[in-house]
Parts: structure tokens; sequence; C-alpha cells
């Protein structure tokens, strides 16, 4: 084979910019060959690298007293008590998923599940995070079906439960689906793996499926924007395997739970060329991998194919010294290629060579530590002070509030999800105590007394408004939804999706979020161990919002005592804990109703960490029969969506509210910090004594009960009156409907 | 009573069925991996839900090849119980324990949700401890669990009380509205005609606890121990 040239045109190919080649020819001392070259772009790939977040990621509080594993591993870990620690992990799929819907999602998961057991725990549960366009416009439903059904292949067939998530549209997300994935696993502290190569002579080992072509350069696509040309991308898009990696699933953790392994990584994005260069940089050694030992799906493979394909499930691991025949026999047994294909060594270099003759050979934290860190210039939007004047006096008010009701109810972003979730088996490995479809989804701990909270949240809408607010209320939306469920928070873990970078306002935004999420996490008490950052989330120049979406775990020392959004009996009390805001600013009745995205959220994080508290205070006495976060829709929302449990009649409820702007305001308006409980009328006095300790506004709003969802204003005159049931149908049909009978219309891009 | 929970390569309710029956039964209880041939010693064989060789060609097609296969057939010719659960069932239908064949679901959609189920047929060693007409809640998991076979099967089906089950509303009626999948005559699970063996696309698995939602499904594994206890003719 004729090495080809390094030209300019080379290296633009290549993703990289001349002061970047420049960099490498400085660490290398020589120029790099084709190889060589090729392992630069990838690791360098906003992708892998982070050159565009790092400095702006370190602000993030990573420390805590639960906390095993924070950022820089392939999951983070939290313990948990009695030897036990969760792994959790959030990963964009983004890129691939526009490209090819069902194998760009379906991968995402295959991903997310291998960064948890390769750190040991077994995974439990995932939960996804999708945004689209409009589903009047046909490429979004199509787009939307293929994500769903790809995500519901993977994780049925490997047998994971998917339990949950969240789905928004917006215009933004038109040309730039959202696709993340969240996947928390368990494991013992004395079971804890990471990627490292520890150990001079100790044998690397190519583990799981064999090498194909596909998805070479992966890592380089998702670091670009799209353009027209951008289904051309295909062949860069993986081809997921769930069989496959539930065998190696399997295996590998009965290779760990024997304990003859030093240390492991998955092969995702970059493939061979990550694992082998960041295992290699973690433990301060080198590795030589020989690409003829390989295990290839094709023949006349080039080095360059093999080390840069993004083939799925495979994994690299590092045996411990004498168990090289012992991990093979484990993996012969589910089938699965079983390689020695190179060993750790002390040079600190990443050798590449085939059968022996030397290919390429770079020091492994030059592609790693040595990877360059911008500080591209921050620049806030021209029109930031235009987005968030809003003129409430040029707002009309509704004067059929049940209409306005019903019409939130059936938007998309609202609406029951069911036709989505029903395609996941949330049930498998039966630990899943709460289904899909409230605040929160629960997983009981098999063997303990314990349960898991888990929930993804991200508003886009707010942090194009105010980035650092909109990043506060990221973090304390996903927060108080584990927190209705009766469980206390841990952790975070997040997905920054944002345009592209080198745009002064998309870094800007991005830099203010990070803050304010840092500050939501001190102040809750949540620090971040790790997460995603995927940039060039734009298309012909359209980019999304910049959206934050964070995951909580968090923990219920007795699961049987969690809570649900829903109603139980009538004649309980209906409760809002948290101010009597009105704050129609960035609200999705605003955006539906009046076409408006203006205005500017904002958060008292104090007052939000003092409403936890009372809520796990209040559940943990056994007040409490239900909890359900007030966010997109308002209050009016939330109090139908609570009547709607998953089987029976609905429930109604009477209410009267207090007034004090206008009455959309109160029903409708999203301000943050509040929740709405249910008790029996007994418990409501000694409720509003611990808010009165904890200082969190109380308002004791009407009863659970009846036909009707009724809302009366200040002066007694009705604000809604709807029945239960007709809402609930509304907020049913909404989305069967629109892929069932579609109001087509044109996609304008 | 002594269960074995056979485990293919892409099984994934394997451990479902294994703690069900140590954790709930409390009745002893191991896994027969497929390439084993040995089910000496079990009272009951389940075949679980799950994914088998990733149900890549036809659920179950290649599940039907494994070595375990020709003992699981022996054991029921034998007598012995044996519940297919899900992609079991599939599995039974390919290996020809049972008859008919399983259709990809009418929505042409994976579907995971609660279903009410009419007991048909409550003189079968899995629903002793139902009594016929009563409605069961049980969830199904599944992207092919139309059960089709022709009309000649499917009439010797009805005249031998094979259909167990049945796809039902809350009331117990067995209507097209309550059908999940297109299931043909709304059967969500059959007996062989000695009745030995049962296939049912939903997971009683899923639903033997308290905290999971539903108490129904144990009554099916109750029923097995009923039937071992006392063994019925068939």
């Amino acid at each position: 084979m004729v090495e080809p040239a390094i030209t300019p045109d080379t290296i633009a190919d290549h993703g990289l910019t001349e002061e970047e080649y420049d960099r490498i020819v400085e660490l290398l001392g020589r120029p790099p060959n084709h190889l060589e070259l090729g392992i630069f772009s990838v690791m360098w790939s906003e992708h892998c690298s982070y050159k565009s977040s790092k400095s702006h990621l370190g602000k993030f509080p990573t420390e805590g007293p639960h906390i095993v594993q924070g950022p820089g591993e392939n999951a983070g870990i939290v313990d948990i008590g009695d030897g036990l620690a969760l792994v959790f992990k959030i990963e964009s799929h983004n890129h691939p998923s526009f490209i090819e819907p069902f194998q760009g999602a379906a991968t995402g998961v295959g991903g997310i599940l291998r960064d948890i057991f390769t750190m040991g725990a077994r995974p439990l549960a995932s939960l996804n995070s999708l945004r689209f366009g409009p589903l009047q416009i046909p490429k979004n439903r199509y787009l939307m079906e293929g994500v769903v059904a790809g995500i519901a292949a993977y994780g049925n067939c490997i047998g994971v439960p998917t339990v949950g998530g969240e789905i928004h549209f917006s215009e933004v997300y038109n040309g730039n689906p959202l696709v993340n994935v969240f996947n928390v696993g368990l494991t013992r502290h004395d079971r804890i793996f990471r990627g490292r190569a520890d150990g001079a002579g100790n044998a690397v080992m190519y583990v799981g499926s064999k090498t194909g072509r596909d998805g070479i350069h992966g890592a380089t696509m998702a670091s670009e924007d799209f353009d027209e040309t951008s289904e051309e991308r295909r062949p860069t898009v993986q081809v997921g395997d769930p069989f496959t990696e539930k065998l190696l699933l399997e295996a590998c953790l009965e290779v760990m739970e024997e304990n003859l392994i030093v240390g492991i990584q998955d092969m995702g994005a970059a493939g061979l060329t990550c694992s082998t260069s960041e295992m290699a940089s973690r433990g301060n050694t080198g590795i030589t991998v020989d690409l003829a030992r390989v295990p290839r799906r094709e023949e006349g493979m080039s080095p360059y194919e093999i080390m840069l394909s993004e083939s799925q499930e495979r994994m690299l691991l590092v045996a411990k010294p004498g168990q090289e025949e012992r991990v093979r026999e484990v993996f012969a047994r589910w089938n699965l290629d079983c390689v020695a294909v190179g060993e750790v060594t002390d040079d600190g270099l990443l050798r590449v060579t085939d059968d022996g003759r030397p290919l390429a050979a770079i020091p492994a934290v030059a592609l790693t530590e040595h990877a360059p860190v911008y500080e591209r210039p921050l620049a806030p939007p021209d029109d930031l002070a235009e987005r968030q004047s809003l003129d409430l006096d040029r707002v009309y008010i509704p004067e059929d509030c049940s209409a306005v009701l019903l019409e939130l109810l059936a938007s998309p972003s609202i609406a029951n999800k069911e036709w989505v979730w029903r395609q996941y088996d949330h049930m498998v490995r039966i630990n899943t105590v709460v289904l899909p479809g409230s605040d929160a989804a629960v997983i009981r701990l098999p063997g303990t007394a314990k349960g898991v909270a888990m929930s993804l949240d991200g508003n886009g809408r707010w942090c194009w408004l105010d980035p650092r607010e909109g990043g506060k209320r990221a973090v304390a939306e996903a927060a108080r939804n584990v927190v209705c469920a009766g469980a206390r928070p841990l952790a975070i873990t997040n997905c920054l999706n944002f345009g592209n970078p080198e745009r002064p306002s998309t870094m800007w935004a991005f830099a203010e979020v990070v803050e304010g999420m840092a500050e939501a996490c001190e102040a809750l008490g949540t620090p971040v161990t790790g997460g995603n950052v995927s940039f060039y989330n734009e298309t012909l120049g359209t980019a999304v919002y910049p959206t934050p979406v964070v995951g909580v775990v968090g923990l219920l020392e007795d699961v049987s005592k969690h809570l649900t959004q829903w109603f139980k009996d009538e004649g309980d009390a209906v409760v809002l804990l948290g101010p009597a805001s009105e704050e129609l600013g960035g609200s999705e009745y605003l955006a539906v109703v009046h076409g408006l995205v203006r205005g500017r959220p904002s958060i008292d994080l104090g007052l939000e960490r003092s409403v936890h508290e009372l809520i796990l205070k209040a559940a943990g006495e056994g007040l409490l029969k239900s909890a359900h976060d007030v966010s997109d829709g308002g209050l009016a929302v939330a109090l139908a969506e609570a009547g709607f449990q998953p089987s029976g009649h609905p429930l109604g409820c009477s209410i009267s509210l207090r007034v004090e702007t206008r009455p959309d305001a109160a029903l409708f308006g999203e301000g943050p910090s509040r929740v709405v409980v249910s008790c029996i009328p007994d418990n409501v006095q000694r409720l509003q004594g611990l808010a009165e300790e904890g200082r969190v506004p109380f308002t004791l709003l009407g009863t659970v009960g009846g036909e009707d969802l009724t809302v009366s204003g200040p002066d007694g005159k009705p604000l809604i009156s709807v029945a239960a049931s007709e809402a609930k149908r509304s907020w049913e049909e909404s989305l069967p409907g629109l892929f069932e009978r579609p109001q087509e219309r044109d996609f304008d891009r | 009573m002594r269960f074995g929970v056979v485990v293919f390569p892409g099984s994934n309710n394997d451990h479902d069925c294994y703690r069900v029956v140590e954790d709930v039964l409390e009745e002893p209880v191991e896994y027969i991996w497929h390439q084993d041939s040995d089910v000496e010693g079990f009272d009951a064989l389940i075949l679980p839900g799950g994914f088998s060789y990733g149900d890549y060609l036809r659920t179950g097609a290649i599940a039907r090849f494994s070595p375990v296969v020709e003992s699981v057939k022996r054991f029921a010719d034998g007598g012995g119980l044996v519940l297919g659960i899900c992609n079991g069932f599939q599995i039974l239908l390919e290996i020809g324990l049972l008859p008919g064949a399983m259709l990809r679901n009418q929505s042409l959609k994976f579907v995971c949700q609660y279903v009410n189920l009419r007991v048909e047929n409550n003189e079968t060693p899995f629903t002793n401890q139902c009594v016929n007409g009563e409605v069961l809640r049980v969830p199904i998991a599944h992207n092919e669990g139309a059960y089709f076979a022709d009309q000649t099967t499917l009439e010797a089906l009805r005249a031998n009380q094979q259909v167990v089950f049945s796809y039902c509303d809350d009331a117990g009626r067995v209507v097209e509205e309550a059908n999940p999948n297109g299931a043909l005559e709304n059967i969500a699970g059959i007996v062989n005609d000695r009745g030995n063996v049962l296939g049912m696309m939903p997971h009683p698995e899923r639903c033997s606890e308290e905290m999971l939602g539903s108490l129904d499904g144990l009554k099916i594994f109750r029923s097995m121990l009923a039937a071992a206890k006392a063994p019925a003719t068939p």
C-alpha cells in the first residue's frame, strides 16, 4: 500500500487546523504519518477532546461525601451504603440519530450501557431525553419513530428496562434532533473497575465483536455542523448488535466477578485508538497493539481503518498476570472473540504494529492530556435584551382558561408519552416499582430495602432566554423530580447540547449555563460525576436552543416509602408547597397559545433546597400521599396530571386560587420550586407546621375528588371547569393522533 | 418442587423467573445452560422470555438447535411441566411442543403494557388456582405476539380446551379492542393436548409481588406447585 502524502488538504479533511497540525509535529518531534494523523484527528476532535469545553467544565463541583468516582472515567460512581454503589452516565447520540435515526439511537443505548458495565456494574435502568421539531412535519415523525424504535430495539433485546425520560418539541430542533441516553447500574465497592492500563507486561486483550469498516471518523462527524450533504455521512453511523452486547455484558461481569482483570474500557467513539490511548494515559503507561491480531469482519482493512473503526460491542481489557487463559475461557463460553492484541509497556507510547512491523508511535498523553484546549471567545447574543423583555400588557388574557388547559394538555411536549414508552420494555428484571409516567422512575435494589429514583430534565427555552438561570433551573427541576419520589438526590450527570462553539454567542451561553448549573449543584448538594458535551448541533447556521440535560439519581433508604405524582383518594387535601409565583416568561403557555418565547426565568436556590428538605421530611414522616412537580404548563396542568393515574377513572379536584396579577399567570406560569402534594386532611396541620419551620410558603389549595377539575378565583368565580375525563382524553389522544392522523406541513429547511 | 430455568444466549427474563421461584415461591431453582442436555431431577422447566440469539432470523428459530432442546422435548413427553413465557412460548412453537406460529404485532411495534387475561380453562396444572372466567392483570412485552394457527389447528385447540388465556377487557369480555397484538381470537396462552406444556405471551413473573403492582402472576406459579403436590390427571 502506498502511504498517502500529508498535504494541507489531507489535514483539512481530517478536521484539523494548521495550528493543530503544527502542534502535532512539535509533540512528535517529526511530522506524523497518515495513520498517526488519523489517530490525532479523532482524539483531538471536539467529541473526544472536549477542547472547547474543558476550561469551563472545571467549574462544576465534583466532590462530596457520597462521590466515589467523579468526572474523567467512563461513568461516575456514588456510594449508597452497605458496600453498594451506583454507576451512572449520560451520552448524546444527536448527530448519528439525525443521519440514521434507528441505528443512531440504538448504538447510543449500546454505548451508554458499555460505559456502565465497563465500570463493573450491572445496568439497572435506562432513561432518555429526546428533542425533535414539530410532528406536523413528516421528517420529524420519521426521525422520532426511528429513534424510539432504535432505543426500544436495543434496550429491549439486551434486557435492560427503559423506565422513563422526557421529550420536547420545538422548531429549533428541526434539523438537529437531540438524543441523549442515560443509564444507571449497581455494583459493589470491591468490584469497581476503571479504564486504566496498569502493570507493564500485562496482556492487553480485545473482546467482543469483530472489527469492520463501520463508523470510521464518527467522532469527527459529530464535531461538525450539518448541511444539505449530511445524509451522505450515513456510512459513518455504526450498526448495533444488542444480542452480542448481551453476551459481552454477561461475559464482562463474569471476569469482573472472578477478579481476573486490571482495567477495562469500551471501544466507543474512536474505537481502538481511544481505548488504547486513554487506558495508557490514565495508567501512566504505554500500550503496544498489533493489528494483525485484531479480529476483523472483512478482508483488506488498512491499519488506518482498523484503528479508527467504531464497530460496536467491543471492549479492551488488561488481564491480571496469569489469568489470560481463564479470561479466554469465559469469553469462549459466550461465543465471543477474545484475543491478546498487545501488552502494557512502561515507555508511555501508544505503539501500533502490524505483525511486528512498526506503524505508529505516539506518546499516549499527547493524544489525551496534551490535546489542544481552547478559550473560545464569548459574547452574549445581540438580541438578548429583546428576548428577555416581556410586555404582558400586550399579551391578551384568554376568556376561556378551560380551553387553554385542554390545549396545553394536548401540546406534544406536555401530552401523555405512553405512545413512546409502551414501545420500551420498562419492566424487565422485575425491579421497576414506579412505571413510566410519574415525575421520577423508581427502581428497587435487589437484595436490599433500598430504591433509586432517577430523572432526566432540561429546558432549552429557559436557557435561550437566560442561560445562567436556565442552567440553575434545569438542575433544580431534575433534582425536584427525584425529591417528588421521596428520594434524596445524590449527584448529577449532564449532557450539554449546544451549537457551534466557534460562535461567540454559543460559547457565551455555554459558559453561562455551566456556571448556573455549578451554582445549583453547590446549593442543592448534588455534585457532578461526569457527562458529555455535544457541540455543533447546528444545521445551515441554525442552532438548537442551549440545551443542558440533567440526570439525577436519588436514594430511597426504604423503597416501600416511595411517592408518585398521582392523587390517591377522594377527600384528600391538595396543598401547594413553594411560592405562589405568577411567572409567565419562558412558559409553554406563552409559546403554545401566544407564539411567544420571551421573558427572563429566575430561581431562588435557597428556597429550592428548603422545598426539597420539606418534602423529604414530610415523606419520611409518612404525611404525603402524592407529590408532583409544577413544571411545563404550570399549576393547572400539574393538578390535571395528578388526577391521571395509570389505571382507572381520572380523579378531579376542586381548587380555589388566589390571583395576584392575572389568572393565566397563576394557572399556567412555570415559576420554579413548587410541588403539588396531597395528604389526608388530618395531616394538613402537621404539614403546615413543617413548612413554617422550613420557611417554605404553604397554600392549602382544595380537595381531591369529583368528576371535574375546577379552579375558582378569589371572588369564587370559576377560572377552570372541565371534566377530568375530558382533560385526560385531550392529554392521551394527542401524540397517537399526530402519528396516525397527521396534519402535514412542509419541512421548512 | 425443583424448578429449572433454561438459559439461551440472549434470554433476559431468566433471572426474573429465577427470582420469583427462589424469593417468592421459596422453592429450589437452578439455571440450565442451553448447551447442557441434562434436565434430570427437575419437576418443572421454565423457558423464559428474552431474545434468544437476538431473534435475528425469526423468534425462537435458532434456539431450536440448542442441545438442551431435545432434553426439554423428552422431559415434556415424560409428562414434566414446561412453562414457556414470551420468547419461551415462541421457542415452544418452533420446536413443535405447541401448535401454531407467532406473527409480528399488528401495530408493527413492540408493546409493553398491562393487559387483562380471561382464564378459559382452570383444569390445567398452570391454572388450578384460578376460576374460569376470572380476569388476571398481567403485563406483556413483545414485538412478535400475534398468535396464529390454521383453521384445523384452531378447531382442535378449541375442542380440547387448549386455549387457556384470552385477552379481554376489564369486564372479562373477549373483544377486539382488548386485543393488544392482533392474536387470532385474542389467544394469549395455550397448552398442549396433554396439558403439561403451557405457552403464554404475558409475563406472570413480572406481577408476582405486591410492590410491582399485581399479584395475579403468582397464581400461575402457585398452580404449578399445587399440581406437583397433588398430581391431577391431565
